[in-house]
Order: C-alpha cells, then structure tokens, then sequence
C-alpha cells in the first residue's frame, strides 16, 4: 500500500516535471528593413518620416524612403527648402483655424519651429535628406505623382536614386516593415 | 549584466553588449569587440579616428557622439562611417570603444 503512493507520488513527480515549460532564452527581435512611405508636404509630416529612416540606418536597419504626393515636395529642388508647418486644420498649433489661415502666420510659425531645429543642432529637410541618403538608405520617387503632377527627374534632387511604381515598391519593401506618414 | 573575458580579463557587459565601466576598456579589447559585433577587422587608422573621437566625446560631453555628430565633427564623412561600421557607426563604434551606447535621435 505505502508502496503504491510511494509510486503514485513519483509519477505525479514526473509528470509534473514533463509539462514544466523547458527553460529557453528567446531571440532578441530584430527589424532587419523598413520602408517608409511619405505622404504629405508639411514639415511635420516630412521630419518625422527623416528622423524614423535616420534612426533606422543608425540602428543597421535597411532603409526606403518612398515619396508620393505632396509628400514630393521634400525632393523638389525648388520645394524642398520652403517646407511649411501646417496651421490650418491642425489641433497641435493650439490655435483657432481662422487665426491660422492668415497670410503669414503658416510662415510664422515655420520659422518659429526652423529656429528651434537650428538651435537643437538639427538638420534642416535638403541637409537631412542628402545625409540619409549618404548611410546608404534608397530615396525613391512614386511614379503616379511625378506624372500627376508633371514633374521630371531633372525636377528632383540629385539623392533621388529612382521614379519607382507601385509594384516596385512592394517588391522592395518585401520582408520588411512598411511605415506610413 | 554578463561578465565576459576580453583581452584576457573579465569585464562586466550589458545585455546588448555594451561594456558597463567605460574606464575598464583597453585598447587591446577594440579588435575582440569588433569580430564580436561584425565589424571588419584588423581595425584601420580611419576606425580608430572614430573610435578614439567617440572615447573623448564620452569623457568630455557624458555621451558619444551621434551619426550627425561623427559625421561633422570626427573627421570621417556619413559615407566613409557606414563603410567602417555597416551595421551602425554611432552605436557599434561606441561598442568597440567600451563606452555605453550615445543617446540622441539624430
């Protein structure tokens, strides 16, 4: 009798034993690619976009950068140094849409913000752009908007790599993390 | 924290590999660390402008030096730091130079 528990103790022991989870170290996770889509044409819908790739690269992450729409502006050579903070139909300025549909106050308030990057030492957008462009991230054009908006490859900055379609995009963007602005 | 033999001495790492007593490294760990974390060795003379820039900017500043940084106050371009340091200039020079890893966005 006291030998039967004895064995029913053990076997409960065991089986026990069997279904403890095994002890392992898990991989740490890692993001190999990202591609990043840029939509829009305002300051604070292009840095964020820059800051994301930069920061990628930084981190030995494979970098696109695919520019589409107003999102274009940032690598028009004639646009790319006027880029605007948006202070109509943007809740973040704190202000009445009237008051930031004044001529001017679009300007204002950009150059408000342009100070403070100088001052934090950080790069405007072309300086930006053309030092992501050195870490070795691709800087593509989405060819929709180019024939959209009628522009040449002699209208983009020279980082511009190519005028890419939709497919090629996908096909680049492949295995990796698709980050949209 | 790991404790992990360099150059034959035992020093306190990190879990991402980063030594935790920047006044523990000798130059002799740099090639160890470099072959550990994928960076091409024998290291050049242009390695260790950087690593020796990234040692005098945590010393001097608390932190190392960002990419922007490097690449405008070390003496070595973006493009050369990403040939050097594929994988990361700011964050695996830092490594191979025994101080933490740099903080800043850009």
């Amino acid at each position: 009798m006291t030998n039967t528990i004895t064995d029913n103790a053990t076997e409960v022991a065991e089986s026990k034993a069997t279904i403890e989870p095994k002890q392992t170290i898990e991989p740490k996770q890692t993001i190999e690619k990202v591609s990043i889509i840029v939509s829009k044409g305002s300051l604070e819908g292009i840095y964020p976009a820059l800051i994301m790739g930069n920061g990628a690269r930084n981190e030995g992450i494979e970098v696109n950068l695919f520019f589409t729409f107003f999102g274009m502006d940032a690598i028009h050579k004639e646009r790319h140094d006027h880029i605007k903070v948006a202070t109509v139909g943007n809740p973040g300025m704190h202000m009445a849409t009237w008051a930031g549909g004044l001529p001017g106050v679009s300007a204002l308030a950009t150059k408000m913000m342009s100070k403070k990057i100088e001052a934090l030492d950080f790069p405007d957008i072309p300086e930006f752009i053309e030092m992501i462009h050195d870490t070795g991230a691709g800087i593509y054009a989405c060819l929709a908007s180019v024939d959209l908006f009628g522009f040449t490859k002699d209208d983009l900055i020279e980082q511009v790599d190519e005028i890419i379609t939709v497919g090629d995009f996908y096909e680049m963007a492949a295995g990796g993390q698709i980050i949209f602005t | 924290m790991t404790i992990t033999q360099l150059a034959g001495k035992p020093v306190e790492v990190n879990d991402e590999g980063f030594l935790v007593d920047p006044t523990e490294w000798t130059e002799d760990m740099a090639t160890e660390l470099a072959d550990l974390h994928g960076v091409d060795t024998p290291l050049t003379d242009r390695h260790w402008v950087v690593i020796n820039y990234m040692r005098k900017e945590y010393f001097e500043n608390g932190t190392g030096a960002t990419v922007r940084k490097l690449g405008k106050a070390s003496g070595v371009n973006t493009k050369e730091l990403f040939q050097l340091f594929p994988k990361g200039p700011a964050k695996l020079s830092a490594m191979i130079a025994g101080i933490p890893k740099p903080k800043g966005c850009i």
